[in-house]
């Protein structure tokens, strides 16, 4: 493309309109931040705004002094996505292997196996009663067990990147006597790191936004991850707000500061990770779309 | 049989290895087939589902006379149809932008903004919503009010919502599927521009005339297998932003929030497994049915 390149209108508006877009996406979470630091009097008094009267600490003192079940939340969503990213990344792996191994005379009925699981699902009733006849209900596992531990769409983008790789690497392994594990833990798996690192990617995030194993699997308030925390708190608002005026002074509810400030912790993490995850999401999905 | 158990052993540690996904596929996908025989049972948690009481059709018949059948199948595939089509037509649009752009910088910026919600729960996204759409305080209302309007209670609007709903999600995943086009649209053959360049094209001849037409295929394939997925509620987004606020119930409730309200809120697991079959095989049907489409269109584009 050698065309001079003028700065025209026409330039100037894609710009804009490109500007535009980015300040839509972005104005929510400001708006969001700026709510979690304003004053409880200022939220009262003028609304939500984007730059409030008085700034504030209030929100975030209330989550960490006097929340135990905020507290509490957050350390379980953290457990449940480190241990379940990495048990997912495990099995994950482990199947991607065998099934890029031309040796392996059945991998592509296993394939098929997997790939059937990707059209056809009983839906919500019979995975349902199957996790509550394995006992996975009221318990840490049944956040980490149920629905995320495996995804055959992540095990066969692994599976693909695997198929790249030259095959006489294994064939002269073999000949060192080397068997299948040492293969796949010694050669393998580290020349996977990229796609492997996409895929835990993909795991952990799809862990800490869950909430819907919670909602299905757990009654008890202290196994609640923090999503699952902000769904009860946003519920009994929206009842609150259909209420007549005036019944809404008789409840205490969580301050409108420390509301949004339980959404930035909650959003913490994934902006601590987000330049992995821009890089390797968008990879994955680039890969993914082309070839599923 | 001699020859597979040769093969089992010869291979053991690469079946070994796989036996954890396969193990695991196979309790919560094979295994959980024998329940769906509760849509044909009265069933009782006590007895199972080998000893429930047989119904026949009656959960289907019980599902398919209510009024809320046609509304949940209406409004599932009205807000999935709205959602495909205005977030392509979204990341298209931005993706032949971001095409034209030649500052690295900008882009890299924008890039990174739009691809942000994409990586929040639908639960973030529904407080977001909250500070924008409150009755009290929220954005929307006050501007409403600066411009002399009387503000809205909108979460007591059913009709206003599908097009928030539809605002919601190219707010959160135009961004990232614009990455899938720019990516498509960047394999295009340089020296088709060149040529273009050569005889005094503009940029937006270039647009429609070469851009477009070879992106078409990209765009038909993700629609089509996207067409699969349309009988399949978005239970993430739905229930997180709606909630069981009933009053919105009339143009937001999908398949999917009904069954959940069936199975953990009415306790009708009968009714529920007889609705989400119906779902599973009509969802089936029509991945078989875009598939077919896509691989006569497409040679390279189909799923399987």
């Amino acid at each position: 493309m050698t065309a001079r390149r003028r700065f025209t209108i026409g330039t100037l508006l894609i710009y804009l309109a490109l500007a535009l877009f980015s300040l839509i996406c972005l104005l929510p979470m400001v708006l969001t931040l700026t709510v979690s630091l304003s004053s409880e009097d200022s939220i009262i008094e003028h609304g939500y705004r984007l730059i409030p009267d008085q700034w504030s600490l209030d929100g975030y003192r209330t989550i960490f002094v006097n929340s135990a079940l905020i507290f509490r939340g957050y350390l379980i969503s953290i457990v449940v996505t480190v241990a379940g990213s990495a048990l997912a990344l495990l099995v994950t792996a482990l199947a991607a292997y065998p099934l890029a191994n031309p040796n392996v005379k059945y991998r592509n009925v296993l394939s098929l196996y997997f790939f059937i699981t990707m059209l056809f699902n009983g839906g919500l009733v019979p995975w349902y009663l199957m996790c509550v006849k394995l006992g996975l209900t009221n318990n840490l596992l049944s956040l980490i067990v149920p629905m995320l531990m495996f995804n055959a769409f992540n095990m066969f983008l692994v599976r693909n990147f695997m198929e790249g790789i030259p095959g006489e690497l294994r064939e002269s392994a073999y000949i060192d006597g080397a068997n299948d594990l040492r293969i796949a833990f010694r050669i393998y798996m580290p020349l996977c790191v990229p796609v492997l690192a996409t895929v835990t990617l993909f795991y952990a995030l799809a862990y800490w936004n869950d909430w819907f194993n919670a909602i299905m699997l757990v009654d008890n308030k202290k196994l609640y991850p923090l999503q699952y925390i902000l769904f009860q708190l946003r519920s009994n608002i929206q009842m609150l707000e259909m209420l007549p005026n005036g019944a809404k002074t008789e409840y205490t509810l969580p301050a409108e500061s420390t509301k949004m400030a339980t959404v930035i912790i909650t959003i913490g993490p994934i902006v601590f990770l987000y330049p992995y995850l821009q890089r390797y999401f968008t990879k994955g999905l680039v890969i993914g779309a082309v070839k599923g | 049989m001699a020859s597979f158990l040769r093969e089992l052993a010869r291979n053991r540690y690469s079946y070994l290895l796989v036996l954890p996904a396969a193990a695991y596929v196979f309790l919560f996908s094979y295994a959980t087939y024998p329940f769906l025989m509760i849509a044909f049972q009265r069933f009782n948690y006590q007895k199972g589902p080998f000893r429930s009481e047989w119904i026949g059709l009656e959960n289907f018949r019980f599902f398919f006379q209510s009024r809320e059948a046609v509304r949940v199948i209406a409004n599932t595939l009205q807000l999935n149809v709205l959602f495909m089509i205005a977030v392509t037509v979204f990341a298209v649009a931005l993706a032949l932008l971001f095409n034209e752009i030649r500052s690295r910088l900008f882009m890299r910026f924008a890039q990174t903004t739009m691809i942000f919600p994409n990586f929040l729960s639908w639960i973030i996204v529904s407080y977001m919503m909250y500070s924008l759409f409150t009755m009290d305080y929220g954005i929307i209302n006050q501007a409403l009010q600066w411009f002399g309007a009387e503000p809205v209670n909108w979460y007591s609007t059913a009709k206003a919502w599908p097009a928030i709903l539809v605002g919601m999600k190219v707010w959160k995943e135009a961004g990232m599927s614009s990455i899938i086009y720019l990516a498509a649209i960047t394999a295009i053959d340089g020296s088709l521009y060149e040529s273009a360049d050569i005889d005094g094209a503009t940029r937006w001849q270039k647009m429609r005339r070469i851009t477009l037409p070879l992106l078409a295929p990209t765009i038909a394939i993700l629609t089509l297998l996207n067409l699969g997925k349309i009988f399949y509620g978005d239970f993430g987004m739905i229930y997180a932003i709606i909630g069981d606020n009933g009053v919105l119930y009339p143009t937001t409730d999908v398949i999917d929030t009904y069954v959940y309200r069936a199975l953990r809120q009415i306790g009708d697991p009968s009714n529920a497994a007889a609705v989400g079959l119906f779902q599973s095989v009509v969802g089936l049907l029509l991945v078989f049915a875009a598939n077919w489409v896509t691989r006569r269109t497409f040679k390279e584009g189909a799923l399987y």
